[in-house]
């Protein structure tokens, strides 16, 4: 047998070998922080680091393998989270100059969820401040590198987990998806991402950005531990009121190879203008993969696409305005020196404390709002919602799988998207509407361009079909190692 | 089409947002949320007469908790981030009401 | 001859509701905690925290809407009002505009004799729930405030009435009318002083006859009865003298100062007053149905108008009694807990009418401030209707029991207060005092009967006040 580097492994075969015990759970940190010796200078895959503090957890989740307490999957596996999820004790700052020194008294409910797993949290991986941009570059801690080419953004904005899945940093990692956050820098960066049904995750202890859209998901190495992680997430949370009671959480059970008969359904509106040629072969390539195991494939018109972009940043904006409210300088987070007058003291301290892109989302969000324009623009862009969800309800009653590109192109060079916002947004095409429609969704690699950058390929099922969408991934994931 | 923001509006946006933008800053959101706005304007080519706005996707209701007491005394988490804490409460400017 | 103008009130009423917890998360509502020891990172707007409705809330404020003839409104929703404030966490209050619990109801409230109509229906726009915030304390000293959020979170509900009154009459009227809707209900206690109970008082004039509304100014900070009623008074004058003056009322929230008996307006240019609500994507709908406004129903406490015609029948009370007895739930509670221990209606009724009031009016306190069990007040009208003691020294024992829930049984007996009601100790008093007195005797004897009075008097006190005065009585007579 070959002799493998133990961070060739995915997060379930270390899990494997620890508890066999091949490994201790200290071996997979200290690999995991050796790695990140070496290439983490370069990347920026993280915010905080927390290596000490992984040791020690390290030995205490031995014990409890060693006892039998801890059996499960993911046990002994050391995980990077996304900068926007509580972590208890350790610094969550949302790649934000306003929570640079931020220090939760409570983890995310997903948080939790892997630690009583048997995870090990690493650290807190870089994004786009509050998790507005799609590159990791509107970051208060700088930019994340894409580790296949370190001249191109990551993407974002879960940007620094990608990443560090991708740059073995980490075994595996959580990210958070509004706008196609998870999907997309997966995409980017060669790694399989997927974002759950709305209220499949608890959202308690994730900094909210858009709480009709927000959805917690992991970034991996393979489907498998894709499921795998989604399944010990997933949880109905009595803390969150839009969360979702589910008995059909058993993803791992869908882990196998079989699309015969699958009905799965192209749109034609993700293959248009502005599709990159080479992002557009490889996804039809993909397609043919599934055509040759025995799925029905065929192009369909899905309709509305391009009205999702404009109903999302609406919406979302929205939200974020008042979500964001509640950083002013005098609970937590930054506060402007030297100011005694209360208005005052908000303004500059938000001023000082966001970016420009948060700013920019903060006011647009706070305009669509307000009086005489909340007619013309908030509830038109939730009549398009709907109208968007009903297209999807009609396609889902013919495909099982909608199947398309996760964005237009491959990760574009680093400085090349801030310049032109509304570029930027046009970036969202494709991963968007499903946010809008809760529906889940997984980007898997299916190729490179010319260049060696990773394409991904876009499955969307219908709400409640993850199960579908892992096995349709994890067949075709088979088909093409 | 075609929005423009003025300089009253942009103002009156700081107000409810509470952010302050000067010079160049300020003309830039200007421009970058006229340019919003006409792209937002896009949805006024759909008919949505008779769709009702659609706040949550899915059709969860009367979600509750009982009236229980589950939370003790927690305030020293609570003030650990405060920039300015005095006799156990948040410091802020002085209000001239309530 | 100077014009006539009619005052036109609507009133904005905040109730806070008598919960465990708080609206959106499980931190105590109880009052007194030392600052912040009630906050968890719900309540105080820490980021990814989320918010959970208590189901009590929804279930107070439909019994309010059902006690108010309201349309209960089936599906609705809570939305947020943004606003930034550093009393309010998350610079967001959440509300509800949209799609409020309860619409479109209305009270009766009496009308002064003399009116031509007895009854008045005041018209309730819509009650909403929502929650309070946090309470701000000024430090001149460092020039700065403190911030406190044991109240944030607390729930309220606001009932919005139509602009249907027309004097400060009316206005407490229907204020005391929602206050005992809401007692007998449990959902409050309705403290104006301490803030359980709020109004806002929505004022403007019109000439008598006019059609048309004026322009409306709204009032805070109204913390009394007499407050509301000098704030509508100051209010009314300003806005005549305004516009009989030439100059407009300008629309304006103002702030009542009861010490200057005056209003300022709350005014600031960074105050937009826009709230840009939306729905709150946290917190999903609320879709009442038959079954459960049904079982809420059936939980509906009997009120004030019920209970009247029932004491009527049962108890064979005078209307004053009853009416008395009846204005405040916790005062029937009690009296009907004492008659069902085996007290007799009248005499319960006496000892609230008369002792109980009294030295409530001495105290300053509220008939739901009365703290003494109906057990220990059973006992202490048996005590006095078996003359185990008189009536002076029940008066004495009463004042103890209201200070202290005393058990009287115990009480007496520790203080040796019984009527000495052995008749050879009496008769030896009796005789030491016709010896001690002969002017009074001689009176007595001459005819005036009132010199009997002093000797009784002397008895008692020779007897400590431990003497059946009747019994007193009848051995002087026997000895005279």
């Amino acid at each position: 047998m070959v002799n493998r580097d133990i961070l060739d492994y995915t997060a379930v075969e270390l899990s494997e070998k620890i508890k066999k015990g091949e490994f201790r759970v200290t071996d997979a940190v200290e690999a995991v922080f050796g790695q990140i010796a070496g290439t983490e200078e370069e990347l920026h895959c993280y915010v905080t680091l927390e290596k000490d503090r992984a040791l020690a957890r390290a030995a205490g989740v031995q014990e409890q393998i060693d006892a039998g307490a801890l059996t499960g999957p993911l046990a002994g596996v050391p995980f990077a989270v996304k900068d926007n999820l509580c972590t208890r004790g350790m610094r969550t700052t949302c790649s934000s100059k306003m929570l640079e020194n931020f220090v939760p008294a409570y983890s995310a409910e997903a948080v939790l969820k892997l630690e009583e797993a048997g995870a090990v949290i690493i650290g807190k991986t870089n994004m786009d401040e509050f998790a507005m941009g799609s590159t990791t570059e509107t970051s208060y801690f700088g930019v994340t590198r894409n580790p296949r080419n370190t001249a191109h953004v990551p993407g974002g904005s879960s940007g620094g987990s990608a990443a560090a899945v991708a740059a073995r940093e980490c075994f595996a990692a959580l990210g958070s998806d509004t706008g196609g956050s998870i999907r997309q820098p997966a995409s980017y960066c060669g790694v399989v991402g997927m974002k759950p049904t709305y209220g499949t995750v608890s959202r308690y202890g994730l900094v909210a950005y858009g709480s009709s859209l927000d959805q917690i998901g992991p970034l991996t190495k393979d489907v498998r531990d894709c499921a795998v992680i989604l399944e010990t997430i997933a949880s109905h949370d009595e803390k969150d009121s839009t969360s979702m009671r589910r008995t059909d959480t058993d993803f791992s059970s869908a882990l196998k190879e079989d699309v015969k008969g699958l009905r799965i359904g192209i749109p034609k509106d993700y293959l248009g203008r502005g599709l990159d040629p080479e992002v557009k072969s490889a996804v039809l390539a993909a397609a043919e993969v599934f055509r040759e195991k025995g799925a029905v494939v065929e192009e369909f018109d899905l309709s509305l696409a391009e009205y999702a972009i404009p109903a999302y940043y609406t919406i979302a904006a929205a939200e974020a305005s008042s979500n964001l409210e509640r950083f002013d300088g005098i609970k937590y987070g930054y506060r402007a020196p030297e100011t005694d007058e209360l208005h005052l003291l908000y303004k500059r301290t938000r001023s000082q404390g966001f970016g420009p892109e948060v700013k920019r989302r903060i006011m647009l969000g706070s305009f669509v709002l307000s009086s005489g324009y909340y007619d013309a623009y908030y509830l038109k862009a939730l009549r398009v919602k709907a109208l968007i969800k009903k297209a999807f309800d009609q396609a889902f009653a013919k495909y099982d799988v909608i199947l398309g590109p996760v964005a237009p192109t491959t990760a574009p060079k680093l400085g090349e998207s801030l310049s032109d916002p509304l570029k930027m947004y046009l970036g969202d095409i494709y991963t968007i509407s499903v946010n809008l429609a809760g529906l889940p969704g997984i980007s898997i690699p299916c190729g490179e361009d010319a260049g060696g950058l990773p394409v991904g390929l876009q499955l969307i099922g219908d709400c409640f079909r993850e199960k579908t969408l892992i096995q349709a991934a994890y067949t075709y994931e088979q088909e093409v190692k | 089409m075609a929005n423009v923001i003025d300089d009253a509006t942009i103002d009156y946006v700081g107000i409810l947002a509470k952010l302050e933008l000067s010079g160049e800053e300020r003309e830039q959101a200007k421009k970058d949320m006229a340019g919003m706005l006409d792209y937002i304007d896009k949805l006024g080519e759909l008919d949505t007469t008779g769709v009702e706005p659609m706040s949550h996707v899915f059709p969860v209701q009367n979600v509750f908790r009982e009236d229980v007491v589950t939370n003790g005394d927690a305030r020293d988490e609570i003030l650990a981030n405060a920039p300015a804490e005095k006799d156990g409460m948040f410091v802020a400017p002085q209000t001239f009401e309530g | 001859m100077a014009k006539q103008y009619e005052t036109v009130i609507g009133l904005e009423v905040h109730v806070e509701l008598a919960t465990r917890t708080k609206i959106f998360c499980g931190c105590s509502t109880a009052f007194g905690g030392a600052p912040n020891t009630h906050t968890c990172p719900v309540c105080t707007g820490m980021p990814g925290s989320l918010p959970v409705l208590n189901k009590q809330v929804a279930e107070y404020a439909i019994g309010v809407g059902l006690a108010t003839n309201c349309t209960i409104t089936r599906y609705c929703k809570f939305d947020r009002k943004n606003y930034f404030y550093p009393d309010n966490p998350q610079n967001y209050q959440i509300s509800q505009l949209y799609l409020p619990i309860c619409r479109d109801g209305y009270v009766e409230i009496g009308l002064p004799a003399g009116a031509t109509e007895r009854k008045k229906r005041i018209g309730i726009h819509e009650i909403h729930m929502e929650e309070d915030a946090g309470k701000l304390i000024h430090d001149d000293w460092e020039g700065c405030s403190l911030v406190d959020y044991n109240r944030s979170g607390v729930p309220l509900i606001e009932i919005v009435s139509e602009p249907d009154m027309r004097s400060a009459d009316e206005v407490i009227a229907y204020l005391e009318k929602l206050r005992m809707l809401i007692q007998y209900l449990g959902a409050s206690d309705c403290k104006l002083q301490e803030g359980s109970m709020r109004a806002d008082v929505n004022l403007s004039v019109r000439e008598a006859g006019a059609k048309e509304f004026g322009t409306r100014t709204e009032m805070k900070n109204l913390n009394s009865f007499r407050a509301i009623a000098r704030a509508i008074e100051g209010e009314r004058e300003r806005q005549i003298d305004l516009i009989e003056s030439g100059k407009a009322v300008v629309q304006e929230t103002r702030r009542w100062d009861d010490t200057q008996e005056t209003s300022y307006a709350m005014r600031s240019k960074e105050d937009a007053q826009d709230y840009r609500y939306f729905p709150d994507p946290d917190l999903p709908p609320l879709c009442i149905d038959d079954a459960w406004l049904e079982r809420i129903r059936e939980r509906q406490p009997e009120f004030r108008e019920e209970k009247r015609s029932r004491y009527r029948e049962t108890f064979d009370l005078p209307d004053y009694d009853i009416d008395l007895i009846t204005d405040s739930k916790h005062m029937a509670d009690l009296f009907e807990a004492t008659v069902a221990l085996g007290a007799h209606p009248k005499k319960v009724s006496n000892w609230l009418m008369v002792e109980t009031l009294r030295i409530l009016k001495e105290k300053g306190l509220d008939p739901e401030d009365i703290a003494f069990s109906p057990e220990h007040f059973a006992a202490l009208i048996d005590l006095t209707e078996r003359k185990v003691i008189n009536s002076t020294v029940a008066k004495k024992v009463f004042e103890a029991l209201f200070d202290e829930d005393i058990d009287p049984v115990a009480y007496v007996e520790e203080k040796g207060l019984r009527t000495v009601n052995d008749e050879g100790a009496l008769r030896g008093i009796v005789e030491q005092v016709l010896a001690e007195n002969p002017q009074s005797v001689e009176d007595y004897k001459n005819g005036k009967e009132k010199a009997i009075g002093f000797l009784v008097g002397q008895t008692m006190k020779a007897m400590k006040g431990k003497a059946d005065p009747a019994a007193v009585n009848k051995l002087l007579k026997e000895l005279l």
